[in-house]
């Protein structure tokens, strides 16, 4: 197998990778640009191994969308609605904690909880949306609130991002979502996103939530108008981040869904792109523990076969996800947790149903 | 991997120990090894049913309709013609044309639509090794004549279908009324010997064992080593919705690809190795030519059978060669034996 990895011209980086050497941008192009799948699934293998032993994890979480209002309207979202819209909503906390109480009869072990930056909703609510959540699942993990949004509630409670953070832990706060990081690149957000909190922000928020001992996830949308470098100039910023904080669980790319955005016209990612920025991903954050391929983007058949391809995580089985489908996501929107155990099992890994903190619930 | 071929033996333990990579990477090697030219292939035809009414019924199939099911119907030769327009129009150079196994048309029916088709001036790939046999059947004729009144006719090449799995303790399961694994093969070395290009087919996931899948592969490399005459492999998972054998689980992603790597490696002389978009969608299809496959198979101008089933991706040519592209390669229409057709105003 050597061989054909060495063959491909990527022998050097099969030696990085087996030394667990950390890779260079160049070499990160290097990958990205490489037309040798297999072989790049191979290297990034040998990290997921590394990090994951043969262990591919999935959780039973719940999705709430409390609004879609939102006042950033970035160009690659199709969620997003200006206040007054026919299509924008908001729902009470009663509302939320309906949604919740619903399905108290499910094994559900993470409540995970964004929306739009709305223009008018106090500070208070989103307190009690949390302090709600808590009364009626009082063990549920609560994963809320991207940096972005943090950043947004730091402002219109006129605390600091610190001193915001800790009182939402204190309410019930958890671990925050990755959403919101896009591309750092200034570049793509003056183009794409140029009213939402700016790259070197998104770190910023990210690293002070760390440091209050609160875990993130972190993003990158790829397959719209970012280079290469654009990607990896992202990456290189999350990876030295988490050399400072080590507060980063999961690296989550994210296919860019081109129906009813404003960029509708680019075209969907391939097969090959998924794949790619998975591994590539692996390969190049060193210090991430676990690569996420998110079935509702990619589809439950590729998130499979990306198992191989550096991912241990499926993320959840998720239910009523609303963001990507008004993108024109074509999977279902839930998937039960015994489909995601086969999968997993049949790509040759022990599937491991996790809570959010990749604390183990139980190991099939 | 040097080029040597692989015992039974040898490729049943390599599919039990190897992962999915391993296989990829070893039926990656080999695929570059055959097709240097880093060019991936697609035809642009039109699979046309000339009719569903079927004595066949077999389980794993959600087209057919019993003889005395009033809603089974036989195409009119206006609308065969109509569709044959169509096709022209559209760029495409051949129909693919199947049916099921019909209780009384005479072997003269099949020779007068051909005479028509042909009068379209367009490529016939048609009929299967059972259609042919069950003509032979109701005809009282030899295979050999059979194939000879239907090339006389018009009969270009025809598709590898009703393959499923060449072991009879399987057919015997799922497909009891259609032609043996030997009456299939017999068919096809006919055909070859009559200098007749054919595919071959797979049909797995369902009842078969991986032994009787590597058998189904090693019947069509001996008569390969023999005739020469198949021109593509194309293995696809059975699709379980509307069918006899509702309810067993899906083949997953990862088993298509680790099959379609499998077969690109024991199947050491047979040229090409298509990939099923039809059954695996966009995103596992263009995956695939990582995996083996050399081929996007057809644009699908019209497909009805595995559409039956639940299954209905469609990809035009544009989006074929976008995802041709993206993966590196370069797009080539061709024609059934896999010459390449001039794409000068082609994008």
């Amino acid at each position: 197998m050597d061989a054909l990895v060495t063959g491909a011209g990527l022998g050097d980086l099969l030696e990085k990778m087996r030394s667990g050497e950390r890779l260079s941008r160049e070499d990160g192009l290097r990958l990205y640009r490489t037309p040798d799948l297999p072989a790049l699934g191979y290297l990034a293998d040998i990290a997921r191994r590394r990090h994951n032993g043969d262990k591919a994890y999935f959780i039973y979480n719940q999705h709430v969308n409390y609004s879609n209002i939102c006042t950033n309207l970035c160009k690659f979202c199709a969620f997003g609605k200006e206040k007054g819209s026919p299509l924008a909503y908001e729902m009470s906390v009663a509302e939320v904690a309906a949604k919740v109480r619903a399905r108290l009869d499910e094994p559900i072990t993470e409540i995970h909880m964004v929306g739009g930056i709305h223009p008018d909703l106090p500070y208070g609510y989103y307190l009690d949306l949390l302090r709600a959540i808590k009364e009626v699942r009082p063990e549920v993990h609560i994963q809320a609130f991207t940096c972005v949004e943090i950043a947004h509630l730091a402002e219109i409670s006129g605390q600091s991002v610190e001193a915001t953070l800790a009182e939402l832990q204190q309410a019930g706060l958890g671990s925050l979502p990755g959403g919101g990081a896009e591309v750092f690149s200034p570049r793509i957000r003056a183009l794409t996103c140029e009213r939402k909190l700016s790259g070197a922000g998104w770190i910023e928020v990210a690293k002070t939530a760390h440091r209050l001992g609160l875990r993130s996830n972190a993003t990158m949308l790829y397959g719209h108008i970012e280079t290469l470098d654009e990607r990896l100039e992202h990456l290189e910023m999350l990876r030295e981040a988490q050399d400072e904080t080590n507060g980063f669980l999961t690296f989550i790319p994210l296919a860019f869904h081109p129906k009813n955005t404003e960029m509708a016209t680019l075209s969907r990612t391939t097969g090959v792109d998924d794949l790619r920025n998975i591994a590539v991903a692996r390969c190049f954050l060193d210090n991430f523990p676990h690569i996420k391929a998110y079935w509702v983007m990619i589809g439950p058949k590729l998130a499979q076969v990306a198992l191989a391809f550096g991912a241990d995580d499926l993320d959840g089985t998720v239910k009523e996800e609303v963001i990507t489908h008004m993108a024109g996501a074509e999977t279902e929107q839930a998937m039960a947790s015994n489909r995601l155990v086969e999968l997993i099992r049949e790509a040759g890994r022990v599937p491991v149903e996790r809570d959010t903190l990749y604390n183990e619930i139980r190991v099939y | 991997m040097a080029g040597g071929r692989l015992s039974g033996e040898e490729a049943l333990r390599l599919f039990q120990r190897a992962d999915l990579l391993e296989l990829g990477l070893l039926a990656d090697a080999v695929r570059r090894r055959l097709h240097p030219e880093p060019v991936v292939t697609y035809v642009i035809d039109r699979n046309i049913n000339y009719t569903d009414i079927c004595i066949s019924g077999c389980k794993f199939c959600a087209f057919y309709k019993a003889p005395d099911d009033p809603a089974g119907s036989l195409l009119s030769f206006d609308e065969l013609g109509a569709k044959i327009d169509e096709t022209l129009e559209l760029g495409g150079t051949q129909i693919l044309l199947q049916g099921g196994l019909h209780p009384d048309l005479p072997l003269t029916y099949y020779e007068e639509l051909l005479c028509f088709m042909k009068r379209k001036s367009i490529h016939v790939h048609g009929f299967s090794p059972p259609e042919i046999r069950h003509f032979a059947d109701l005809s009282g004729l030899a295979i050999r004549e059979v194939l000879g009144r239907l090339r006389a006719a018009g009969l270009d090449s025809m598709p590898g279908g009703g393959a499923e799995i060449l072991v009879d303790r399987v057919r015997q399961q799922i497909s009891p009324r259609k032609c043996s694994a030997d009456q299939w093969l017999a068919v096809m070395e006919e055909a070859h010997g009559l200098g007749m290009r054919t595919t071959a087919t797979m049909m797995f996931g369902h009842v078969e064992t991986i032994e009787e899948r590597l058998e189904h592969l090693l019947r069509i490399r001996e008569l390969q080593d023999r005739t020469g005459g198949f021109t593509a492999f194309i293995p696809w998972p059975f699709q379980p919705d509307n069918t006899g054998l509702a309810g067993r689980p899906k083949t997953s992603g990862h088993g298509y690809l680790r099959m379609l790597a499998w077969s690109r490696l024991v199947l050491d002389n047979v040229p090409n190795l298509q990939a099923s978009w039809v059954t695996q969608g966009p995103k596992i299809a263009q995956v695939s030519l990582f995996f083996g496959a050399n081929d996007f198979g057809s644009t699908m101008i019209e497909e009805n059978v595995v559409a039956a089933a639940g299954v209905s991706f469609r990809l035009s040519e544009a989006e074929i060669r976008h995802l041709v592209r993206d993966a590196g390669f370069t797009p080539r229409q061709r024609l059934m034996d896999y010459t390449l057709v001039e794409d000068a105003e082609k994008r």
